[in-house]
């Protein structure tokens, strides 16, 4: 069955892509989406009948063997694998839904140029991919669909091929990603010499054993199991834009929205949590390379909320909000909660590609408008779209009852408070200097969360329209296959939590992963985060009420006071609203003088030195040796005897001296 | 006995001589014959030389299909082949069918660079399966013969400057390996390499004019050859024939020098440097990284910077090739395999791109990156093809570019991690050269004039394309077939270089 989910996406990439002259686009988009429609039905079928107490393994067939590297195409199913299959084929299939009226008649071209076909045939192809990385046993599979998802993200945010702008982001992603790769392919290496394999379950079992002994890398002698987690790290870092390496993803937003939605909001950014998850008994027992996981996770969530305080265009406001919520998985992860990781990533998928989509459907709405100041009001024109962005943003907010699991046994909330508060109280319950850490920058940022998401709605939805007068009265209402997804997405933002709080953090979360997630015999989270003191439970839900607030106030109540505001602290504001100018910064110190050492090895080394050598060499030097030979030529007797003369001279005295 | 690598030899110079003799004149005729005979002349050289693959026993390390001839004054015709060989030899034959095939718009001289084609295959199959170094020495050099002819007289611009160039670099790094041949005729007394895989040259190190020679004769011996093959893969900093080779030789001059010449200097360290002299090879190892490292990196940035697209394929090239001769001195199993996997892949994947160049080459006469742009507009299946082969040349797993950059790096981890660091951060510059390159020449709107009447790829075009497309994938995905031919030959070496303790 897992092999049927895997290679469907794959045949309607290559139907979709090959044959759309032959079958016609409409058929082609119907097939590529109706096989990721059967998948998507497949992996719900697996995820909820499935009891993953076994691994299933299936080996397909061998790819690389040289020596004793042996390498083979494989899959691996439990219960990590049948979460993101869900949250793969579902979004992937909503958005595949969604895609049939956001890409119709699209601005970017020309009547008559097709390009629907090789949109859907690019979904599919990356489904594929991402469905490859997720089932893989091994690193080296795991790698091709790493890559595979990257090439997927280059093609698509590359997709309007035309603008200078779309191809510039594309580029970056692929590059950036590919120093994550760095990485990953080093953590790869190290992975096989220490246990001369690359599966998974061999390294799992080596793990303990490794944590005591140590590789001489670079010059430093390491412990060899910490080594491996903050390589691998490094590459979760690329694919899930952590900071440092997340400038990638807000360029992304080039790329349509449904592409967004998918790829940069749902699926392929959480690759990076996935890998982490999935190497808890490498993670378990390196703990320096888990603090570092969770300050980084911690400083990514807390940073990408900060600028999204301040973004204009829609579509970046979600982006840092993504980039946001991945920085509080990698932060549980970090501290040893990988179930409440997995938990956010599982509820993080519906909400934000609810929001997405929903971002689109304005966007469609406003003819491809994304500027939230040239909104406003439009909750009056967009009503259904409202009501369901509306959805979106309490579930990413964390709306909920804060204690109701102390109270009645049973956590009620939208899906992000469920999960969202189990990471800030797991945080708190690590005890350790990294968690609190963790814990104060998400209190903070889910602060800043709040008021971004409320900002967003009350200046695209309330207030007077800013915009063009002729754009407020033409905007509509999307098609109802736009309005579907959307639906299907706000009905598991408002339930998801609700409705697998206990699969995945709580009672039955033990019965639920069985091996997938190890936990070290010291490490009792799982337990322990329902214990935390109540303040702790309650003060994000403030965090949040303060954010709703405070842009209420700012954005619905004294409406100049934001801009007075930002006036007033025009450093401050510059500073967030060009990204902490990390941008600026990459470009002054890695990108600039990369560039120059090229001219330099090139003008000079090349031309000047290597081929001037040469040149002068050959076109100089030996022409002058030789015409100086040719001199001595010259037919005069007394010349040579004198040569005869000085050489025997020589010879005789060479010998004469022992 | 068989005579079937002779056969393989040597039919591609009977097609040069019934092209000599037979096809006279110069008419639109007697070209379209000459084409036909060429193509055909290669395309059965292609189909016999399965044969041996059919006749090949992989399993068995010994050369195999031996051919033992004595010549005059002592001088013998040997051929024969093993695992490693036998892929080279079958790499050459299956490329040159592309190259005629891609040639058919040569109009000047068809029948002359047709013989000099057919005459070049025959020796590069012979620099393969020769069994004496006297042998191999004519053969691999006079391979040059046609080769400089080809640039000099089918090139760009300044084919005479690139042609000079290219003959003077391989010809001074092949005399210092023309009298290490000597000195090891004269040591071992043979010139059979079978024989002189297993003889012991000296590795006591010796004073020569007050010189200290650490390893002795070895290390001269290896000095020699590696000074022949390391200009003819090239290595930095001997490289800098290459770029310019290959922006004045016509496409089918830049795809067999990519494809099949560049690999003769990776075999020539396999079949000589390490096998005979492994003291040497194990002394020189880091000097081999240090080389190949730099040169992953400093012509990755140089291509970086290229304005022409075949200088930049040129330069990635050479990169590509600092994988190869990293991981055949890594000595071990993966590093070696990987080497020889890398270098039949790179075969097919620079074939390629310089196919590609020589497409738009063909419509627009300028190889210059702008005054390209947007050509997807108009020539989809082309951009299609050409991000096929980009997204290979990255080395993206799936294609056999990865397989062998992966090998490669995994067998340096093992022996030297910053070396292996340093080779991988390849990998982030060839993605940045590889990416720039195809956005500057195929995406982008369509603005300018002289591209608005381009045509897509035609039947011809296209069929020279999939098959390589078909092997670079299959490969990526499924590379055993390949693996399991040299993976004995490779173990039985590594197993040598291993007893040196």
């Amino acid at each position: 069955m897992v092999i049927t989910v895997l290679f469907l996406p794959l045949l309607g990439a290559i139907i979709a892509g090959f044959f759309h002259p032959i079958f016609g686009e409409k058929m082609v988009k119907f097939f590529a989406s109706s096989c990721v429609f059967v998948g998507a039905i497949l992996s719900w079928t697996i995820f909820l009948v499935t009891d993953f107490s076994t691994v299933e393994k299936i080996h397909l067939f061998n790819w690389i063997s040289s020596g004793h590297l042996n390498v083979a195409w494989a899959i691996r199913l439990d219960a990590l694998t049948s979460i993101m299959l869900v949250v793969v084929c579902s979004v992937s299939f909503l958005v595949h839904l969604y895609s049939f009226g956001y890409m119709k008649a699209d601005h970017n071209w020309k009547q008559s140029e097709k390009y629907e076909a090789r949109f859907f045939s690019y979904l599919s192809f990356f489904t594929f991919a991402m469905l490859a990385l997720i089932t893989s046993d091994n690193f080296l599979q795991m790698f091709f669909g790493w890559e595979g998802v990257g090439v997927a993200s280059y093609l698509l945010i590359g997709f309007y091929y035309k603008k200078p702008s779309a191809n510039a982001a594309a580029i970056k992603a692929f590059v950036v990603n590919r120093i994550g790769d760095f990485g990953f392919i080093l953590g790869i290496f190290c992975v096989f010499i220490s246990t001369g394999s690359l599966y998974f379950d061999d390294l799992f079992v080596q793990a303990e054993s490794l944590a005591d002994e140590t590789i001489q890398f670079v010059g430093f002698k390491l412990n060899t199991i910490e080594l491996i987690a903050v390589l691998l790290f490094i590459g979760a870092m690329g694919k899930s834009a952590q900071l440092f390496l997340h400038t990638w993803l807000p360029d992304a937003m080039e790329g349509p929205t449904p592409v967004s939605a998918l790829i940069h909001a749902a699926t392929m950014v959480t690759a990076g949590v996935f890998l982490v998850c999935r190497m808890s008994p490498v993670m378990e027992f390196a703990p320096s390379a888990s603090a570092a996981v969770t300050v980084i996770g911690a400083s990514t969530a807390l940073f990408a909320a900060s600028v999204g305080l301040v973004q204009n265009d829609i579509k970046r406001i979600i982006a840092y909000s993504t980039c946001s919520q991945l920085g509080y998985m990698f932060a549980a992860a970090g501290v040893g909660f990988y179930q409440a990781a997995m938990f956010h990533l599982f509820t993080h998928a519906f909400f934000k590609a609810l929001l997405f989509l929903g971002a689109g459907s304005v966007i469609h709405g406003m003819h491809h408008e994304q500027d939230i100041r040239a909104f406003g009001g439009l909750r009056k024109k967009l009503p259904v779209t409202f009501v369901l962005m509306l959805v979106g943003t309490l579930a990413i907010t964390g709306v909920g009852i804060p204690l109701s699991y102390d109270l009645f046994h049973y956590s009620i909330g939208f899906s992000g408070f469920l999960s969202k508060d189990a990471i800030i109280e797991g945080a708190y319950a690590a005890n350790s200097s990294s968690g609190l850490f963790a814990f104060w920058a998400l209190i903070i940022a889910a602060l800043f969360t709040s008021f971004y998401s409320w900002r967003l709605i009350f200046l695209t939805f309330y207030g007077e329209f800013r915009g063009k007068n002729d754009d407020f009265l033409n905007a509509h209402e999307p098609e109802t296959t736009m309005l579907l997804p959307l639906l299907i997405l706000a009905i598991g933002s408002i339930f998801s939590g609700m409705i697998f709080y206990n699969s995945f953090v709580g009672s039955e979360a033990n019965d639920f992963f069985h091996d997938a997630i190890f936990n070290h015999q010291n490490n009792y989270i799982l337990k322990d985060f329902h214990y935390v003191p109540a303040w702790v439970k309650i003060l994000p839900f403030f965090a949040m009420l303060l954010g709703f607030f405070l842009a209420f106030n700012f954005y619905v109540m004294n409406t100049k006071a934001a801009s007075k505001l930002a006036a007033q602290h025009f450093g401050l504001y510059q500073f967030l609203y060009n990204k902490w100018f990390f941008d600026e910064l990459f470009q002054l110190l890695i990108v600039k003088p990369v560039l120059k050492i090229a001219d330099i090895f090139w003008r000079w080394g090349d031309e000047r030195f290597i081929d001037g050598f040469i040149n002068r060499l050959s076109l100089v030097v030996i022409p002058k040796l030789t015409s100086f030979y040719a001199r001595l030529q010259s037919g005069f007797l007394f010349h040579y005897a004198f040569g005869m003369i000085i050489g025997t001279t020589l010879i005789i005295t060479w010998f004469s001296f022992p | 006995m068989t005579y079937l690598l002779s056969l393989v030899m040597f039919l591609p110079l009977v097609g040069a001589f019934v092209l000599a003799v037979f096809v006279t004149a110069n008419g639109q005729k007697t070209n379209q014959s000459a084409r036909a005979t060429a193509l055909f002349t290669s395309v059965a050289t292609f189909l016999v030389s399965l044969v041996i693959l059919l006749k090949f026993d992989a399993s068995d390390t010994e050369f195999q299909l031996v051919e033992e001839y004595t010549w005059i004054a002592g001088l013998n015709y040997r051929v024969g082949v093993d695992g490693i060989s036998v892929l080279f030899v079958i790499l050459t034959t299956a490329v040159m069918p592309l190259v005629f095939a891609s040639s058919l718009k040569i109009e000047s001289r068809v029948k002359e660079y047709m013989i000099c084609f057919l005459v070049l295959e025959t020796m590069m199959i012979g620099v393969f399966c020769s069994l004496d170094i006297i042998m191999f020495y004519v053969l691999f050099e006079s391979g040059l013969i046609p080769m400089f002819i080809i640039i000099g007289v089918w090139g760009g611009k300044e084919k005479v400057y690139a042609a000079f160039k290219f003959f003077l670099y391989t010809l001074l790094g092949s005399i210092l390996m023309l009298i290490a041949m000597l000195v090891i005729w004269f040591e071992a007394g043979t010139t059979d390499i079978r024989q002189l895989i297993n003889y012991n040259f000296s590795y006591d190190s010796f004073y020569f004019f007050s010189v200290y020679i650490p390893g002795g004769l070895q290390t001269l011996l290896w000095l020699a050859f590696f000074a022949s093959f390391a200009v003819k893969m090239p290595m930095w900093p001997f490289h800098t024939w290459l770029p310019d080779a290959h922006v004045q030789a016509p496409t089918g001059g830049s795809v067999v020098l990519a494809a099949i010449l560049l690999k003769m200097g990776g075999y020539g360290f396999l079949r000589f440097n390490l096998p005979m002299f492994p003291n040497a090879s194990m002394l020189f190892q880091d000097l081999v990284f240090l080389l190949s490292v730099v040169a992953i990196v400093y012509t990755s940035l140089v291509a970086l910077r290229q304005t022409d697209m075949k200088k930049l394929i040129a330069y990635s090239s050479v990169a590509h090739m600092g994988f190869v001769t990293m991981g055949i001195f890594s000595m071990n199993q993966q590093g070696i395999d990987g080497a020889i996997f890398q270098m039949l892949s790179h075969g097919f994947i620079s074939a390629a791109l310089f196919l590609i160049v020589g497409v738009v080459y063909e419509r627009l006469h300028t190889r210059q990156i702008e005054a390209y742009g947007g050509l997807v507009v108009r020539m989809p299946l082309y951009a299609l093809i050409f991000m096929f082969f980009t997204m290979a040349n990255i080395g993206l797993p799936g294609t056999s570019g990865f397989v062998g950059e992966f090998l490669t790096l995994i067998g340096v981890f093992q022996v030297s991690i910053f070396t292996a660091l340093g080779a991988a951060s390849g990998v982030v510059l060839s993605a940045a050269y590889g990416l720039w390159l195809y956005r500057r020449v195929v995406f982008g709107d369509l603005i300018k004039e002289s591209l608005k009447q381009l045509d897509d790829l035609t039947f011809r075009e296209r069929w020279v394309f999939y098959p390589l497309i078909g092997l670079t994938l299959f490969l990526g995905i499924f590379p055993s077939p390949v693996l399991s031919l040299i993976g004995p030959s490779v173990a039985s070496l590594v197993i040598k270089l291993s007893m040196l303790g």
